[in-house]
């Protein structure tokens, strides 16, 4: 029969394992020896569910982020459309589409990042499980058997634990690896974001040259707007009731 | 026989099952000599569901070795040949 993947990756695993077997003398201090690995490497392993969700949370303030933005820009293109200006309407439905395209990218991203975090809080939960039943039996092997009696006694719990620690090594480095990534890639997002280059309408005073022509559109800014407002109550203040009285009639006159 | 998926669990498996699922392991030693994603995604796809399906999971305060180690979900060929190739990018 071949040798397969599973019998090889077996074997590699169980090299690394006797490796720690053969290290002391004494099997009794193996077991200390291993013990203190298992501890250690629960921290880790603890440490790096941490990182993990804390590249989670970055991700998920940028998705926020982002999500905003679109929220505003299609505003901005149903406020143009309105004012009957297609080519603004265009220009933020494609800044629009460029920011969703983002979006679902760092959420299938997110998604991802949220598998590998779980399933390193399982695998923490598992070692520490294994962890505590090591212990009872290094405490059991010590009290009750010589040096010679334990090395056949603590051979499979040695290796078994050993082999555990390796799958939660390669698991964490996963988590890890996928992690750095993130943390590179919404590093280059931040930027992004603060250049304006993604989307001027990601700036929080929201002056962006989309706002800009749209309010152009309307007829000027909110300034101009109350300005405007405020000469026509000047100007119907010398002459309000003849024009008001005027429209009124005429407009019922219209009606009837 | 005591097979570990990795990044999930160990799973108990009857030993009357090991023909089939080194069957299904050749499959994925091919996959892996031709450097073919797609076959070795199946492959390994249809290894995992066979141990699952027949495996019961080992408990967690149990320690024991593992007489069969497979790639967990998703492994890239990339993943599982850098790992076959070299002893020591196994941790712990």
């Amino acid at each position: 029969m071949a040798v397969g993947i599973a019998r090889r990756l077996a074997q590699l695993f169980h090299i690394k394992a006797n490796k720690a077997l053969d290290r002391a003398e004494d099997p009794r201090e193996v077991m200390d020896y291993s013990y203190q690995r298992q501890l250690e490497m629960l921290t880790k392993v603890r440490r790096g569910v941490a990182d993990v969700a804390t590249s989670r949370k970055r991700l998920e303030l940028q998705l926020g982020q982002l999500q905003q933005s679109a929220g505003k820009l299609q505003s901005q293109a149903e406020q143009a459309v309105a004012l009957g200006r297609d080519d603004i309407a265009r220009e933020a439905l494609a800044r629009r589409g460029a920011v969703q395209a983002q979006i679902d990218d760092i959420e299938s991203q997110r998604q991802a990042l949220v598998g590998e975090e779980e399933k390193l809080k399982l695998a923490a939960q598992r070692l520490q499980a294994k962890v505590e039943a090591f212990r009872t039996r290094k405490e059991t092997v010590k009290a009750t058997y010589t040096a010679a009696e334990a090395q056949t006694r603590i051979g499979e719990a040695v290796s078994g634990i050993s082999e555990e620690m390796g799958d939660v090594g390669l698991a964490m480095q996963r988590a890890e690896d996928k992690a750095a990534q993130m943390q590179a890639r919404a590093g280059a997002l931040d930027e992004l974001l603060a250049s304006g280059a993604l989307d001027d309408a990601s700036r929080p005073a929201g002056r962006d040259d989309l706002q800009q022509a749209l309010e152009a559109a309307r007829g000027g800014s909110d300034v101009d707007r109350e300005l405007a407002v405020l000469k026509a109550q000047v100007v119907t203040g010398s002459a309000p009731a003849a024009l008001g009285q005027g429209e009124a009639t005429r407009d019922r006159g219209e009606s009837q | 026989m005591i097979i570990r998926v990795l990044n999930d669990h160990q799973y108990d498996v009857p030993d009357t099952e090991l023909d089939r699922l080194n069957r299904l392991d050749d499959v994925l030693q091919s996959a892996v000599d031709h450097a073919d994603q797609a076959a070795f995604d199946r492959a390994l796809a249809d290894l995992l569901a066979a141990v699952r399906g027949i495996g019961s999971p080992v408990p967690d305060d149990t320690i024991v070795t593992s007489d069969l180690v497979l790639p967990g979900d998703g492994s890239s060929l990339e993943e599982v040949s850098a790992l076959l190739g070299d002893e020591g990018l196994i941790p712990g």
